[in-house]
C-alpha cells in the first residue's frame, strides 16, 4: 500500500487536557477496501477541527463514525475506539440514538424535512420529549442559526421554499435545537454561494463558544479560515494532525505541504 | 459510398411505422366498441329501480342493491383487512430488514405470489377462511379471501413509494437522536402516503372486479337480503354479472351489462381518484 | 444536557445504556410479522392443495392423470385424464397468444419509439385502466358480441367456443403486453439508437434490428407473464367456452379448461372429501405448478435484463 507513508513518524499525536472525543486505532472498511486505515485522533472541546483531503480520502466515513451514521450502511465495518468522554460509542451497552442526540450532524445538501420551518426545527426535541415551550425553542435555535430575522415571519411555510443557505442554516437550527455537545459537519458549505458560504462560517466562529465543531470540507481556505486544529487524511490514512496554523504553514509532512500548497488533489 | 437501396429501406420503414401505429389504434378501437357495446345494451335498464331492486326471476324486477352493498361491505373489509398489514409489510422491507437473504426471499415470495391465478386464491379461501375457520360464506371470509389476493400488489406498490423517499430525509431525522419508527411515523410515511395510496385504490379497484375467488367461496348464492354484519352472507357486483350472463336470456344479459356499466364506473372513478392523487403529488414536488 | 463545556459528570454513562426499547422492538415484531404472512400463504397454498391432491393420487395413478385423455370425473364411468383440460386451455393459450403477442409488441413499439409524448401521456393511463377491467366483463364481450359475430361469419361454430373465448382473452392481455414492451423498449439507452442511426440505418432497422433486440428479456418477459395469465384466466373462458372436456384443435368446438373446470364443480354440490371434490385440488395444483414455473421463468429473464442496464 502506502509504503512511502510511516504511522508512527506521521503521527505526532495532539493530546488535549479533556479530549471529547477520542479515536483509537480505527479502521472503517466497506467489505473489504479499508476507507479509515488505523487512525488515531483527540477532538479538543469547544473548538473547531477540521479533517481535510483529498476526495475519497474517507474524512466523511470518519466523521460518520463519529455519531454512529455509518451503522446505516450495512457493508461499513469498524474496528478500533471511538471515545466521547471517555465513553465507547460502540460498545454494546451503548445506544445509537443516546449517540445522536448528543452528536449532531449537518450535512453536505442541506435536507430539511419538507415540513414548515418552525416543524423542522421542533421535530426533534419534541420527538425526544422535550416538555417546554416548543416555540421559545424554535427562536431560540433560529437566532443561534442566524437565520430568525430572515424567517420569523412566515414559520408555517414549507422549508423548502427556502434558498439553499438559508436552508443549510436551518439544518443547523435543527441540530442546535437537540442541544448537542458536538456539531459535525460534512462539506457543509459544497452545495452553497460564496456569501451564504461566508455567513456560515462567520455562524461556525460564533457557535464554537458553546458547541465542538468537526468539519469535514476539501475546502483548504475554509478550513484555514474558521478551525482550530486540522486533521489531514489521504488514502485512509491520518497524514498530519495539529494546529491549523502550523499545518498550513509549517507542515510536518512533505504530503501535507504537496497539498496544501495546492500540488495536488 | 455504399448507397444500400435507400428508397425501398425508408418505404418499409415508413411502412412498419404505419403498421404499428395502426395496429395500436385499432387495437383501442376495438375496445371501445365492446365498452360502447355494453353501454348500448345495458342503458335501457340502467335507472334508479335496477340499484335499489333485488335480484329477480323477471329480468323487468331485477336489480342490483343486494350485490351493490355487498360489494360495498366486501371491499371496505378488504380494505380493513390488507391495508394495514400490506403497508406495515412494505415498511418492514424496506426499512427494517437487515439480513438481505431473508428480505430477498420475501420478495421473490411476493412476486410469484403475484402471479398465483386467483381461482387458486378461492380454493385457498374456501378452505382456510370458510372451513377451517368456519367463516362460512361470509362477508368476512370473502375480504380475507380478497386480501390475500390484493396484497402482492400492495405491498409491491407501497415499497416503491417508501423507496422515492429521498434517504436524506431520514439521515437528517437519524442524526437528530431518533428511533426508526419515529423517523419511518413523523417522514417516511407522510412523505410516501400519496404513492401508497394511489397503489392501494389500484388494488382496491381490482379486488372490485376478481369474480373466481367469491365464486370458489361460494358466493354465488341467491342473496335478496342486504349484508347487516361481517358475518352475513353476501353477493356481489361481478358475481351478479357473472350470475346473469351464464343464463340463456337476451334480457338477462342486457341485466349483466347494466351492471357492468355500474362496475366500470365504480372503477373508473376509483382510477380517477389515483390519477388525480398522482398528479397532485407530481405538481408539488 | 446543557450547553457549554460543563463536562464535570463525564464519568456517569452519559449515553444511557441501551435500555430493551419495549415499543421499538414489538413495533418492529408486528411489521416482521405482516412481511412473513405472505411466506405463510405460500405455504398454506401448497399445503391446502397437497392435502387433497396426495390422496386423489393414491385413488387415481398420477401417469393417468397427466397422461390420460379422457375426463370424466363426474359421470360413470369416471375416467381421470387431464389433457383434454389442458390442451383446452392450451387451445385459448395459443390464440391468444398469437393475437395478442404480435399486437402487443407493435402497440409496444408504437408507444416507445414512434408516438409523440402527449400521445403517449394519453394511451398510456387509458391501458393501465384496461388492465385493470374484470374478466367477467370479458367473458360477457365474448358472448354477447364476439360468438354471435364468429357464428354470422363461421355458422358452424358452437354457440360456446374457444376462439370467441380465445380472441377475449387476446384483448385482455393486450394491454399488460403493450405496456410492458413500451416499458423495455423505452429503457434502451439512447445512445444505442443514436449509434444505429450514426451508421445510415432507418428508423425500421434500427428498431427491429438494435432496439428491440436490445430489450429482448424485457419483452420476452411480457410475453411469458401475458401467457401466465391466460392460462390462469377463469370467468371468460368459464363463460364463453363451454364445459365439455375436448381433446379439439378446432377453435369453434365448445371445450373446458382446467379453471373453468374448478368453478363447474365449485358451482355444484360436491361433498367435501369425495373424489370429485379431490380432483379440483388435483387440476389446481397443475395449475398452479405451471403458472407458478411460468413466473419464475419470467423473472428470471428480467433479472436478465435489469443486470444489462443498470
Amino acid at each position: 500500500m502506502n509504503t512511502d507513508v510511516m504511522p508512527e513518524e506521521v503521527h505526532d499525536a495532539m493530546t488535549f487536557e479533556k479530549p471529547i472525543l477520542e479515536a483509537e486505532n480505527v479502521t472503517i472498511r466497506y467489505v473489504d477496501q479499508p476507507a479509515v486505515r488505523d487512525v488515531s485522533l483527540s477532538i479538543a472541546a469547544n473548538k473547531i477541527t477540521a479533517i481535510i483531503g483529498p476526495s475519497g480520502c474517507g474524512k466523511s466515513t470518519l466523521l460518520r463514525a463519529f455519531n454512529r451514521m455509518n451503522d446505516f450502511i450495512p457493508e461499513a465495518n469498524m474496528s478500533g475506539h471511538i471515545l466521547y468522554l471517555g465513553e465507547d460509542l460502540y460498545s454494546k451497552n451503548t445506544d445509537p440514538v443516546e449517540v445522536r442526540r448528543r452528536i449532531g450532524m449537518v450535512f453536505q445538501k442541506p435536507n430539511p424535512f419538507p415540513k414548515s420551518i418552525s416543524r423542522n426545527v421542533s421535530w426533534g426535541p419534541s420527538i425526544n420529549g422535550y416538555a417546554g415551550e416548543s416555540s421559545e425553542r424554535v427562536e431560540k435555535s433560529l437566532r443561534k442559526a442566524a437565520l430568525w430575522d430572515e424567517v420569523k415571519d412566515r414559520l408555517n411555510d414549507s422549508a423548502t421554499g427556502l434558498s439553499g443557505g438559508q436552508q443549510q442554516r436551518l439544518c443547523i437550527a435543527r441540530a442546535l435545537a437537540m442541544e448537542p455537545e458536538i456539531i459535525l459537519m460534512d462539506e457543509p458549505c459544497s452545495a452553497l454561494d460564496p456569501v451564504s458560504t461566508s455567513r456560515i462560517e462567520d455562524l461556525m466562529l460564533e457557535l464554537k463558544e458553546h458547541y465542538t465543531i468537526v468539519i469535514v470540507t476539501h475546502n483548504m481556505q475554509q478550513a484555514a479560515r474558521v478551525s482550530d486544529y486540522t486533521a489531514f487524511l489521504e488514502n485512509g490514512n491520518l497524514i498530519e494532525y495539529g494546529e491549523t496554523d502550523q499545518v498550513f504553514t509549517r507542515p510536518a509532512q512533505k504530503r501535507t505541504e504537496e497539498y496544501v500548497t495546492g500540488r495536488f488533489g | 459510398m455504399i448507397s444500400g437501396n435507400l428508397e425501398k429501406r425508408h418505404k418499409i420503414a415508413r411502412a412498419f411505422r404505419v403498421l404499428c401505429a395502426t395496429v395500436t389504434w385499432a387495437s383501442i378501437a376495438v375496445l371501445a366498441v365492446l365498452l360502447a357495446h355494453v353501454s348500448f345494451e345495458g342503458f335501457r335498464w340502467l335507472d334508479l329501480g335496477f340499484l335499489t331492486s333485488f335480484p329477480s326471476r323477471f329480468p323487468e324486477q331485477a336489480g342490483i342493491k343486494s350485490a351493490l352493498m355487498g360489494t360495498l361491505w366486501l371491499i371496505s373489509f378488504t380494505a380493513l383487512f390488507s391495508v394495514p398489514v400490506g403497508v406495515a409489510a412494505a415498511i418492514y422491507l424496506e426499512e427494517y430488514a437487515e439480513d438481505s437473504r431473508v428480505s430477498r426471499f420475501i420478495e421473490v415470495n411476493i412476486a410469484n405470489l403475484a402471479g398465483v391465478p386467483s381461482i387458486v386464491y378461492g380454493i385457498l379461501g374456501l378452505v382456510i377462511f370458510v372451513r377451517f375457520f368456519a367463516l362460512g360464506r361470509s362477508v368476512v371470509a370473502g375480504s380475507l379471501t380478497m386480501s390475500l389476493l390484493i396484497l402482492p400488489v400492495i405491498i409491491i406498490t407501497a415499497r416503491e413509494a417508501i423507496r422515492a423517499v429521498p434517504g436524506s430525509i431520514r439521515q437528517a431525522a437519524f442524526a437528530l437522536g431518533t428511533t426508526r419508527w419515529q423517523v419511518v411515523r413523523a417522514h417516511v410515511l407522510p412523505s410516501a402516503l400519496p404513492g401508497i395510496m394511489t397503489g392501494v385504490i389500484l388494488a382496491l379497484s381490482r379486488a372490485i372486479g376478481e369474480t373466481a375467488p367469491l365464486v370458489m367461496i361460494g358466493a354465488l348464492t341467491y342473496v335478496a337480503f342486504v349484508p347487516e354484519g361481517p358475518m352475513d352472507a353476501f353477493t356481489a357486483l361481478p358475481i351478479q354479472i357473472f350470475n346473469w350472463a351464464s343464463r340463456p336470456q337476451q334480457e338477462f344479459h342486457q341485466l349483466a351489462a347494466a351492471a357492468i356499466v355500474v362496475l366500470l364506473t365504480v372503477m373508473l372513478l376509483m382510477n380517477a381518484i389515483a390519477v388525480i392523487i398522482r398528479h397532485r403529488t407530481e405538481r408539488t414536488r | 444536557m446543557g450547553q457549554g463545556p460543563s463536562h464535570s459528570g463525564a464519568a456517569d454513562s452519559l449515553l444511557k445504556k441501551r435500555k430493551f426499547r419495549l415499543k421499538e422492538e414489538a413495533i418492529k415484531t408486528i411489521l416482521f410479522l405482516c412481511a412473513i404472512l405472505s411466506v405463510v400463504t405460500t405455504i398454506s397454498i401448497i399445503v391446502v392443495l397437497g392435502k387433497e391432491t396426495f390422496p386423489f393420487f393414491q385413488d387415481v395413478p398420477i401417469l393417468d392423470f397427466l397422461f390420460g385423455t379422457e375426463w370424466t370425473p363426474l359421470l360413470v364411468p369416471r375416467s381421470f385424464g387431464v389433457l383434454p383440460l389442458v390442451s383446452g386451455t392450451l387451445l385459448i393459450v395459443v390464440g391468444a397468444a398469437l393475437i395478442a403477442i404480435p399486437i402487443g409488441l407493435a402497440s409496444g413499439i408504437y408507444l416507445a419509439e414512434y408516438a409523440s409524448d402527449r400521445v403517449r401521456s394519453v394511451v398510456k393511463p387509458i391501458l393501465e385502466i384496461l388492465v385493470g377491467i374484470p374478466t367477467v366483463v370479458y367473458g360477457y364481450f365474448a358472448i354477447s358480441f364476439v360468438t354471435p359475430l364468429l357464428r354470422v361469419v363461421f355458422p358452424s361454430t358452437n354457440i360456446f367456443n374457444a376462439a370467441s373465448a380465445s380472441i377475449v382473452v387476446s384483448i385482455m392481455v393486450l394491454p399488460m403486453v403493450a405496456s410492458l414492451c413500451d416499458d423495455a423498449i423505452r429503457a434502451v439507452p439512447s445512445s444505442l439508437r443514436q449509434g444505429a442511426y450514426a451508421l445510415g440505418a432507418t428508423s425500421f432497422e434500427v428498431t427491429t434490428r438494435v432496439v428491440v433486440p436490445a430489450s429482448l428479456s424485457g419483452v420476452v418477459a411480457s410475453f411469458v407473464l401475458a401467457i401466465s395469465r391466460a392460462i390462469g384466466e377463469t370467468m371468460a373462458v368459464t363463460l364463453a367456452a363451454g364445459a365439455t372436456p375436448n381433446m379439439t384443435l378446432n377453435p369453434l368446438e365448445s371445450i373446458q379448461t382446467m379453471t373453468a373446470y374448478i368453478v363447474q364443480v365449485s358451482l355444484g354440490d360436491t361433498p367435501a372429501g369425495s373424489v370429485e371434490y379431490q380432483t379440483i385440488f388435483a387440476v389446481a395444483t397443475l395449475l398452479f405448478v405451471i403458472t407458478l414455473s411460468m413466473n419464475v421463468i419470467a423473472h428470471r429473464v428480467l433479472r436478465r435484463f435489469r443486470e444489462v442496464y443498470e
